[in-house]
């Protein structure tokens, strides 16, 4: 049996949010990752920031590829509707999905395999579509559903498990994301909750392509000395840019850090990033400064995390389109058929 | 000096005969060939255009061949033209060898040629084209494009065509710019006076009013698919370029623009998406399906070979999607601007590990437009692709076809979707159970419910409720399921159609899609021979009980088709179970479309051959 439900007890005392919910009715079945996966940490990160946004489970979409990243989405929000499609092609299927209903959510979990090896094509073009969905790549840099072998954002010099040296260079998805257009990038790391949580609930909300490139220690392929994704490196490397916290008109979401300089940022659907910078200088709306402020910080060993750059004012690929405001999937024979006498103005046309 | 009309005696023949337009690239030559096709057709002769071109946008020579039939015979004839229209130096040599023997060169013999270019069998008509326009233009772009009217002109008077039905296609042409009407009228008539004055007129190839077109339309199936798309309801087109399919994604953008903007908002009931790749395009199309709207791709062979992952996937996680293919000359990059219909196996067996998949194969734009339109209600009521088999002669060439019809009643048939309100009210769903024992299970749009109805779609195995499961059984049972579900696909495709010979006959032929027209011909042809054939047409896959009927009733049944092996054939014998040595292999797959005399003349020696054996 690979299908492993969880028991439906809810202890009486469980927080609600305003739709009467508590965490587990955001919860899926028991996941089958290795224990101490960084991806179940991000998957109860996805559960609590669904949960605090008091988002119905059921008008969130998963989407995902292949991998042990893609199989993530099975064990959380189990009253959405998910789709684990074919390797590397989650962007594809989820641009599908959002041009047929505009008013869902659309989740994409992806791994560094998925797409910035075999999926990088359509990793690059859902990009700078600008699709209004939330895209994260669960990046351990390594190949774990087949035991191991390096990805195309293993550091050029780690070491695998078996000793072997990775002599490529890295792709960086977060350069490449900022550089084709997307409107909300960050970067954050599993075993950050206090970061990874408000970054997911501000991606929720982004009406536009939100990427979150999210380091995801493989506990079983890439843990080891030598690696640059264990958590020992991560956390020791980690350079957080800002904190954020999210307001939504509800009381606001406690975080563990200590309050520095305060910028807000109003999203377009009314709610509030309110970023702790750690950095004064950084600015999240220079896309061009991001660039260069990673790359330094990357020369210097530096991980950067946090929220990179993010376009208050994002157009999506429905805006792009022109496409009328009910869904797709919603309109009838009225709105889509022309009919018999427009029918036979063209056949008079063609004579 | 001019050269005169040589006096041998040419052709003689009255709507019947086939003109071919040699082109020279850039030179605009294509509005004026395709002006004269439609003054054919204006006069009421049915006519068929084809155009023939290389895989090349400037460079290469190009023809236009317009076969000019009475009878109705709208396949290509075969052989030689009739009339040649040598515009192109660069195939001089190849273009005057072609000519049937007694007919006719039209050529600009503004510059003297040596009399080793010409035949003696063949009737030279010189009109110094470059002369004539040259003395009335001096900007090079009015030279260039006025010497192709002042050439329709002579043809006109040459082949006694009516001139005001040309006139008549130039005020409807520039229609809103009238100002260029009249230059045209005028050198229409330049090029016809001087015919008139310097030419016998008419040649023995001539044109006279008839009714051979009757209420039909000509247009291009690849335009009659995405028209078709549009009252099907499709709301997604996710697609790649690729020839000879890229017309019919262009035709459905400008189909939407006209049809479906929103009056009161100026908003769009559709999102059309020139995807990165042929696996974005089909991805697209799986995810919009999955998530409930209608949704196509438009591709040929190597956009299928790049597809098959995506199609496997949409077959057993059962999700609709239409893949129209226009097909053309394969493998690899093959002939990318001939045709072919070499796509057969490569659809019906897409993807792998064990798949059928339900094609629709149209055999003129009238049929185009109808099976487009139906493939997506078929789509949905079998949550699985289906394929749309154009080829390229269907789909770029325009063609007299029936006038397309619509019922104002019909309602698009979305399948089996359970609702919120059928899940409020306690329906048991399970996302893979076949409750109506025909294969086919409920499914679910997402969103549409908070508790109940979400299931997770997946290209692994499950059971049928859609848990992930590696079991035998459970794994069985759903492929069993699937070919439950494709037994069903053959109750709902359109079913062969059978035209019995006048006289009983062990002969039969199957044939299907463009190589309609020609079959048709040629069955009239062996007719007059003496040889007698029941003829199938097959339009789709699976085939139902009439195809396996059809090949019963017969000792040898003809398969007739477009590709090298007998794909059809193959699959005929693959899944009807028949003895191969009865269905005799009829292939044409040279690129050029299937003809009349092909096929009677490969029909006739097998029969020839049968009647010294037996």
């Amino acid at each position: 049996m690979t299908f492993i439900p969880k028991p439906k007890l809810h202890h009486p005392d469980l927080q609600k949010n305003a739709l009467g919910l508590t965490r587990r009715d955001y919860e899926g079945p028991v996941s089958t990752l290795c224990a101490g996966c960084g991806h179940d940490s991000i998957s109860a990160a996805i559960v609590k920031a669904c949960f605090e946004l008091d988002i119905e489970p059921h008008r969130v979409a998963k989407m995902s590829g292949i991998g042990c990243s893609s199989k993530t989405p099975t064990y959380f929000l189990g009253a959405s509707h998910g789709f684990n499609s074919v390797h590397g092609r989650m962007p594809s299927v989820a641009t599908g999905a959002n041009l047929a209903n505009k008013d869902l959510i659309y989740l994409g979990v992806s791994g560094d395999g998925d797409s910035a090896s075999i999926g990088i094509g359509q990793f690059a073009h859902a990009m700078r579509r600008g699709v209004n969905m939330v895209y994260i790549v669960e990046n351990n840099g390594v190949y774990g559903l087949t035991k191991g072998q390096f990805s195309a954002t293993s550091d050029k010099g780690a070491k695998s498990k078996r000793g072997v040296v990775n002599s490529d260079e890295a792709i960086d998805l977060v350069g490449m994301a900022l550089q084709l257009g997307a409107t909300f990038v960050a970067r954050s790391f599993s075993g950050d909750k206090g970061q990874l949580v408000p970054l997911i609930e501000a991606a929720l909300q982004h009406k536009g392509i939100a990427f979150i490139d999210c380091l995801s220690p493989c506990v079983a392929f890439n843990n080891h000395e030598g690696s640059t994704k264990s958590f020992d490196y991560v956390r020791e490397h980690n350079e957080a840019l800002n904190a954020l916290d999210v307001i939504t008109g509800r009381p606001e979401i406690t975080v563990d850090y200590a309050p520095g300089t305060l910028e807000m940022v109003m999203q377009h659907d009314g709610s509030v990033l309110q970023l702790r910078k750690l950095h004064q200088s950084y600015d999240v709306h220079d896309r061009v400064a991001a660039l260069t402020y990673m790359q330094e910080r990357a020369a210097a060993g530096e991980i950067v995390t946090g929220l990179l750059y993010v376009d208050p004012n994002p157009r999506d690929l429905h805006a792009h389109l022109k496409t009328v405001d009910k869904p797709l999937n919603a309109l009838d024979e009225m709105a889509l058929v022309p009919g018999a006498r427009a029918l036979d103005r063209i056949n008079a046309g063609l004579r | 000096m001019l050269q005169v009309v040589d006096r041998i005696e040419g052709l003689q023949r009255v709507n019947d005969f086939v003109v071919k337009f040699a082109n020279v690239n850039g030179s605009g030559s294509a509005s004026a060939n395709a002006l004269f096709a439609k003054a054919v057709l204006r006069m009421g002769i049915a006519a068929t255009p084809r155009n023939i071109f290389p895989s090349n946008i400037q460079g290469l020579p190009t023809w236009y061949e317009v076969r000019i039939s009475d009878a109705g015979y709208l396949g290509a004839r075969g052989g030689g033209p009739d009339l040649m229209v040598a515009m192109n130096p660069q195939t001089w040599d190849q273009d005057v060898r072609g000519i049937e023997p007694g007919g006719y060169l039209f050529y600009d013999n503004t510059k003297p040629m040596p009399e080793s270019k010409f035949r003696s069998d063949v009737v030279t008509i010189g009109v110094p084209l470059t002369r004539i326009t040259n003395a009335a233009y001096s900007n090079p772009r009015q030279r260039q494009l006025f010497k192709n009217i002042v050439g329709l002109g002579a043809l006109s008077a040459l082949l006694d065509i009516d001139p005001t039905v040309i006139e008549q296609l130039f005020s409807e042409q520039f229609k809103g710019k009238d100002t260029l009407i009249q230059p045209n009228i005028k050198a229409l008539h330049m090029g016809r006076d001087w015919a008139q004055a310097n030419l016998q007129c008419p040649i023995g190839l001539t044109l006279r009013k008839s009714e051979s077109v009757g209420d039909r339309i000509f247009i291009d199936g690849n335009a009659a698919a995405a028209l078709g798309a549009v009252y099907g309801g499709a709301t997604v087109c996710a697609w790649y370029p690729i020839t000879p399919s890229s017309s019919l994604a262009e035709a459905f953008a400008s189909y939407c623009a006209r049809m479906r903007v929103d009056k009161a908002t100026g908003k769009n009931n559709f999102a059309i998406v020139q995807a990165e790749d042929e696996l974005a395009s089909i991805g697209m199309v799986i995810g919009a399906a999955w998530n409930g709207a209608r949704a196509f791709t438009a591709t040929s062979g190597p956009g299928i070979s790049l597809m098959q992952e995506f199609i496997g996937l949409a077959y057993f996680a059962e999700i609709p999607a239409v893949i129209m293919d226009v097909q053309r000359s394969g493998p690899s990059t093959g002939m990318p601007t001939r045709t072919q219909q070499t796509d057969l196996t490569i659809c019906a067996y897409a993807s792998h590990g064990d798949t059928k998949h339900v094609l629709l194969i149209p055999e003129d734009p009238y049929e185009c437009f109808e099976f487009s339109a139906l493939s997506f209600d078929l789509a949905d009521r079998l949550q699985t692709p289906i394929f749309v088999m154009l080829d390229l002669e269907i789909g770029m060439n325009e063609r007299l076809t029936k006038p397309f019809v619509w019922d104002d009643s019909r309602k698009m048939d979305r399948g089996k979707v359970m609702t919120t309100e059928e899940l409020e009210a306690g329906a048991k769903f399970g996302r893979y159970l076949d409750v109506d024992d025909d294969g086919i299970a409920y499914r679910t749009y997402p969103g549409t419910h908070p508790t109940k109805g979400a299931f997770f779609t997946r290209g692994t195995s499950k059971d049928r409720m859609a848990r992930y499961s590696e079991e035998g059984a459970d794994y069985q049972e759903n492929m069993e399921r699937l070919l439950k579900k494709h037994r069903t696909a053959a109750t709902l495709v359109p079913a062969a159609i059978e035209t019995k010979a006048a006289r009983p006959t062990k002969f039969g032929a199957i044939y299907f899609g463009s190589t309609s027209p020609a079959m048709s011909e040629a069955d009239e042809q062996l007719t007059a021979e003496g040889v007698s054939l029941d003829l199938l047409r097959l339009r789709a896959f699976p085939f139902g009980p009439e195809v396996e009927a059809f090949i019963e009733a017969h000792d040898t049944v003809f398969v007739v088709e477009q590709n090298r092996d007998g794909q059809m054939r193959s699959m005929l014998i693959n899944e009807l179970e028949i003895n191969p040595k009865k269905l005799a292999k009829i292939v044409h797959y040279d690129g050029t479309p299937i003809t009349a005399r092909f096929i009677a003349g490969a029909i006739g020696q097998y029969v020839n051959i049968d009647k010294v054996v037996s």
